[in-house]
């Protein structure tokens, strides 16, 4: 080609440059869709997408619950956090995530000071063993959390 | 189809002391469908069917709300704590997302 056609020829290296980062995009795209059998870099972002963006102190929070479970359809998961339910000095929310499962978001709860304790029990499926996750937020944006290694024997088809 | 609702919610049973924390239990019936699974003769995707939102009511105010995904166990368990102000109904109400709605209190008595 002639140098009259340096249109076609930027045109060229146009779509070459867009196939790469749109394959790319795609790729990354379907990775988050499709396989979020996360990395962690997966939950870490679902707990600033809950909770907002901050550093989680590994402390206060509690998942009561034996490392191992026989029926992953059934994991008893109670989680309390210590810490003062006052108007003003509170826990607004608690999430629980789950790494291995196809949807890492299992629950939030959100509370009011008037709740009185910040726990819960309730029972959760897991498709295999996972590291699980309780982060609270307190209602000046502080993150506390706790992980916790699940052995599942069963999976629970959450599919 | 299995049975869906019959919404339990069970406080203490006597007068609990005020300024105390009582300890709260739920139970419903509902299939919690995820989506993800397949009908095993058919092949088909089983359509999600699964609780939302969870709300417990207390002293006018909603005090306690959840938000679950398909990741709960059917038939869900779930117990929470509130401290005893006034005595009062405990409404807890659970929102499907097929529409379904259900809800069930406990009274809970504040000596």
């Amino acid at each position: 080609m002639e140098t009259g056609n340096k249109l076609a020829m930027s045109r060229r290296g146009f779509f070459q440059k867009v196939g790469v980062t749109g394959v790319a995009a795609i790729a990354a795209g379907s990775s988050l869709t499709t396989l979020p059998r996360s990395a962690a870099a997966g939950v870490d972002g679902l707990i600033a997408e809950k909770l907002g963006a901050g550093s989680v102190t590994y402390a206060k929070v509690k998942i009561d619950t034996p490392s191992s479970a026989d029926n992953g359809a059934l994991v008893r998961m109670p989680v309390s956090v210590d810490h003062p339910m006052e108007p003003g000095n509170y826990i607004e929310s608690i999430v629980v995530l789950v790494d291995n499962n196809p949807q890492p978001f299992i629950c939030q709860y959100d509370f009011l000071p008037e709740a009185g304790k910040a726990e819960f029990e309730c029972r959760i499926k897991m498709a295999k063993t996972s590291k699980v996750r309780a982060i609270a937020k307190t209602n000046s944006g502080k993150l506390y959390g706790f992980e916790k290694e699940i052995q599942v024997a069963a999976g629970g088809c959450v599919g | 189809m299995a049975v869906i609702g019959k919404p339990k919610v069970r406080g203490p049973r006597g007068a609990v002391a005020k300024g105390s924390i009582a300890e709260i239990k739920t139970l419903i019936k509902h299939p919690m469908e995820s989506g993800l699974r397949k009908d095993s003769k058919t092949g088909q995707n089983i359509p999600a069917h699964f609780i939302e939102n969870v709300t417990v009511e207390y002293g006018g105010k909603t005090v306690i709300k959840a938000t679950w995904t398909g990741a709960i166990s059917k038939n869900p368990y779930f117990s929470f704590s509130l401290k005893a102000a006034n005595s009062g109904p405990v409404k807890v109400t659970w929102k499907d997302n097929q529409g379904g709605e259900f809800s069930a209190s406990a009274n809970l008595k504040v000596a």
